[in-house]
């Protein structure tokens, strides 16, 4: 028995503010219990349709709508925002933002309290949902203290308390370090089941979200559907890496032995992948050809760190302590662990932002005696938030401010400054002013007005999350560009192909501590480190470990250099 | 995220304030500012003054969570200490019908009346800070959104004064990591610079503060909207407590207040103690 829940008939919008329709002809149906994957790049359009279903639109949202959406058996155009939040419970992106109440249990209650309900009614419903989502013991602490992945149960609880028809998910994941994200996949899939809901998951990270059966993949793209299939079947079509959506790490490996992934009737996970002595002979073979460019550099240290930390306050429990690690010249660094964990905490020490309770030595030279801005010209430090960071309103103005504030001759701003803006790619838009760029753009600004100052090292705070992957692939080509130069870079992610691809190093952090400083490979393949620091074991592992290659680390160390010489190709 | 010490918000703890309702911390909190805004009586100013640095102490607040508004506050009140000497200094003799001269300057001549209206002054300042600082530093601002609501204020608007006040560390937190990373960009905020420059300086956080938390709030608006928030025209709240026996206690004192003041209206012949009389 199919009955359809959502249906998108001949739909199209434009929002007030833009030119042109946003979504352009969506025919959509999507039946009761189905579980939806809607995927595409940034400004595709599949937030857009997210903002249909749960009511922002026409709302909030303001724009034309022609067509028909109906979600429920109501008219968009006629419900109003209350009354489809009952039909439609929504997570928003970023859960830190969103929450509303000062603790755990008043968020969660949030919804019950609009709608008048006794407050012992209310209690009686909030521990319900909180002992089955096994987060009780969480209720009286404020959410911006959790984990990332408690955050995320704690903002589900929130909206399953209404017991909606349907779920929507505004990309779950981007946020999270990858073990929760999968254990929040593994949560919805779970919920999904128990109340037979209607999933809606808004993500363009593929491999993550199939990690969990998806009934059906959308993919959107410049406002058009333009697949509506099974995974399996959007995976033998192969045109996902067409509109900038990554596809499977393990499929990306196959197809470059040489396998031909026609003939495999399952695609959607390592696990369904047919037991083939074949395909494992191709893959042996590939790696065997495949021959490691190996760089022996002379390591020369620039920036030493010894028992580096800093305590917020007496109640912070695993306050960042004892960091000695030593950044050699040249090196790309990825600093990774679970929220939380002191990643941030530490640049802002090495940056002089916050006292420190060891020794932080650049070049031999010890950085306590340097004020912050002495230190900004040596390490550059550029945060999460680009929106934090931008003061002026044109972009020249933008990049020229550390040097208009250190003095310099308006005609060696003006040759420093385009020579960056040249570099950041930004040279085109160097009279636009900052509002009218995308934020991937905006993050190319932040970065060039700290390059402007030729600092040695330059310290990124999570320069891709949230991106697409041509963003993504943007901002990381530049920085490797700016590497090969020489710069030494440091960079915060939760991105584990980011970190295997591109960075020579990862520093591991968890519970304020470090745990490992090694090769990223090592923290994506060795079991103990990646459970302590919150990571993921890559696919291609699994891959190798399922045809029982010789080596399996050999073999993805063998893939990560074919992509890195790929792409200097 | 920036040194706890130094933030003005609620923390949550332990001690006998923190145990009181939200109402009654509120209705406390008017009455007991009403009858020192109302009074000039010495005597009753000092009792509360006394009263409430009691209270401080008893709350354990850190001097660091308060040092800045504090000193905010107190410029604040000797430039008004001095203004108002400077437009009348003759309104102390005529309050007290009596002059008793310490320093003869013309139209600048102090009285020890002068004085005496000016201590007064103070005074009040000095009672009614310490009570608001009180309530805002040990009341859940969500409790105290249900208190307001509770009291007739509209819940939208209840709601709205228990996010702001929630968003000041927040704000507070923005504040000093779009600080430090501007002076990361070489502007000098620190003691060395000019204070020109400084106020510059300052300048160049707050459009960035601005941005971010316009976008901060549009967010959370959306979040609450979905969530139904104002769909209605009643709600119920969460951490809405009952009235204990305390409560009643406290709120008594605070009806009590008001009943001295108007006592002492009686008795002093109006808002104002005579001791030159």
């Amino acid at each position: 028995m199919t009955e359809p829940i959502i249906t998108f008939k001949n739909f199209s919008f434009k929002y007030d503010s833009q030119a042109f329709p946003t979504l352009q002809d969506i025919n959509l149906t999507i039946n009761r219990g189905e579980k939806i994957l809607i995927a595409g790049p940034s400004g595709s359009g599949k937030s857009t349709i997210g903002r249909c279903i749960n009511g922002l639109i026409p709302n909030i949202d303001t724009g034309t709508i022609t067509g028909e959406c109906l979600i429920n058996g109501k008219n968009i155009k006629e419900t109003d925002l209350f009354d489809l939040s009952f039909t439609t419970s929504t997570i928003l992106q970023d859960t830190d933002s969103q929450f509303i109440g000062l603790t755990v249990g008043e968020d969660i209650a949030f919804a019950l309290e609009n709608d008048c309900r006794p407050q012992n009614k209310i209690r009686q419903t909030v521990h319900r949902w909180a002992d089955k989502l096994e987060i009780s013991d969480l209720l009286k602490q404020a959410p911006q203290s959790l984990s990332g992945g408690q955050k995320q149960t704690v903002a589900l609880a929130g909206v399953l308390i209404d017991e909606s028809p349907i779920m929507l998910f505004d990309e779950p994941l981007a946020n999270l370090d990858p073990a929760s994200g999968m254990k929040t996949m593994a949560l919805i899939d779970q919920i999904q089941k128990e109340l037979n809901a209607t999933v809606i998951i808004i993500e363009h990270r593929l491999e993550e979200v199939l990690s969990q059966p998806i009934d059906r993949v959308v993919l959107v793209n410049d406002g058009k559907i333009i697949a509506d299939k099974s995974p399996n079947d959007l995976l033998h079509q192969n045109k996902l890496e067409d509109i900038g959506v990554r596809s499977p790490l393990y499929l990306t490996a196959l197809t470059k032995a040489g396998v031909d992934l026609d003939a495999i009737p399952d695609l959607t996970s390592i696990k369904a992948l047919p037991d083939d002595e074949k395909i494992g002979q191709k893959l042996q073979k590939w790696a065997d050809d495949a021959s490691l460019t190996s760089k022996k550099e002379e390591k020369q240290p620039l920036l030493e760190l010894k028992g580096v930390g800093h305590r917020y306050n007496h109640l912070q429990v695993n306050p960042l302590r004892d960091v000695t690690a030593t950044i050699n010249k040249g090196d790309f660094v990825s600093i990774v662990g679970q929220n939380g964990a002191g990643k941030t905490t530490l640049c802002r020490l090495i940056c002089g932002f916050i006292p420190n309770e060891g020794k932080i030595l650049f070049d031999d030279d010890d950085l306590s005696q340097y004020s912050i801005k002495q230190i900004s010209e040596k390490i550059g430090y550029v945060m999460q938030d680009p929106n934090q960071m931008i003061s002026q309103k044109m972009i020249f103005d933008e990049v020229a401010l550390g040097l208009c504030l250190r003095g310099y001759s308006k005609d060696e701003i003006k040759d420093k400054v385009f020579k960056t803006l040249k570099i950041c790619g930004l040279y085109p838009y160097r009279h636009w002013p900052i509002s009218a760029l995308s934020f991937g753009q905006k993050k190319r600004v932040t970065i060039a007005a700290i390059l402007v100052l030729e600092p040695d090292v330059i310290i990124l705070d999570e320069p891709t999350a949230g991106q697409d992957w041509k963003t993504y692939t943007e901002i990381m080509s530049f920085l490797k560009k700016l590497n090969e130069q020489g710069k030494t870079i440091m960079i915060i992610t939760h991105d584990m192909y980011l970190m295997m691809e591109y960075t020579n190093r990862s520093l591991a952090f968890a519970d304020g501590k470090l745990i490992a400083d090694t090769e990223p490979i090592r923290l994506l393949t060795e079991k103990s480190l990646i459970k302590k620091a919150s990571l993921k074991r890559t696919s291609l592992y699994d891959l190798a470990h399922k045809y029982n290659l010789r080596d399996p680390n050999y073999f993805v160390r063998a893939y990560v250099d074919s992509e890195r010489t790929s792409q200097n190709a | 995220m920036h040194d706890q010490n130094q933030i003005l918000g609620y923390q949550p703890g332990t001690s006998f304030i923190y145990q009181l309702n939200a109402t009654t911390k509120l209705i406390f909190m008017l009455l007991v500012s009403a009858a020192c805004m109302i009074t000039y009586d010495t005597r009753f100013l000092l009792a509360i003054c006394v009263f409430s640095i009691i209270l401080f102490k008893e709350a354990q607040i850190k001097w660091s969570q308060i040092s800045f508004i504090v000193k905010f506050i107190v410029a604040f009140m000797i430039l008004n200490l001095i203004f108002v000497y400077l437009f009348q200094p003759t309104y102390g003799q005529e309050i007290y019908h009596s002059r008793s001269i310490i320093i003869h300057a013309g139209y600048f001549t102090l009285t020890i009346q002068e004085v005496f209206y000016l201590f007064n002054l103070l005074l009040k300042y000095i009672c009614s800070i310490p009570i608001v600082l009180l309530f805002l530093l040990t009341t859940n601002p969500s409790q105290f959104a249900a208190s307001l609501n509770k009291i007739g204020i509209s819940y939208n608007i209840s709601y709205a004064v228990a996010l702001a006040l929630r968003y000041i560390p927040d704000i507070q937190n923005s504040y000093w990591a779009i600080s430090a990373a501007q002076q990361a960009r070489g502007n000098e905020l620190s003691k060395k610079a000019k204070l020109s420059q400084r106020i510059k300086g300052t300048l160049n956080i707050i459009m960035p503060l601005i941005f971010s938390s316009l976008e901060r709030i549009d967010t959370i608006s959306t979040a609450m909207q979905l969530r139904r928030f104002g769909s209605k025209k009643k709600r119920t709240w969460y951490v809405a407590r009952s009235f204990k026996k305390e409560d009643y206690w406290v709120m008594g004192l605070s009806v009590l207040s008001i009943l001295i003041v108007i006592l002492l209206w009686q008795l002093n012949h109006g808002r104002f103690y005579n001791p030159f009389m």
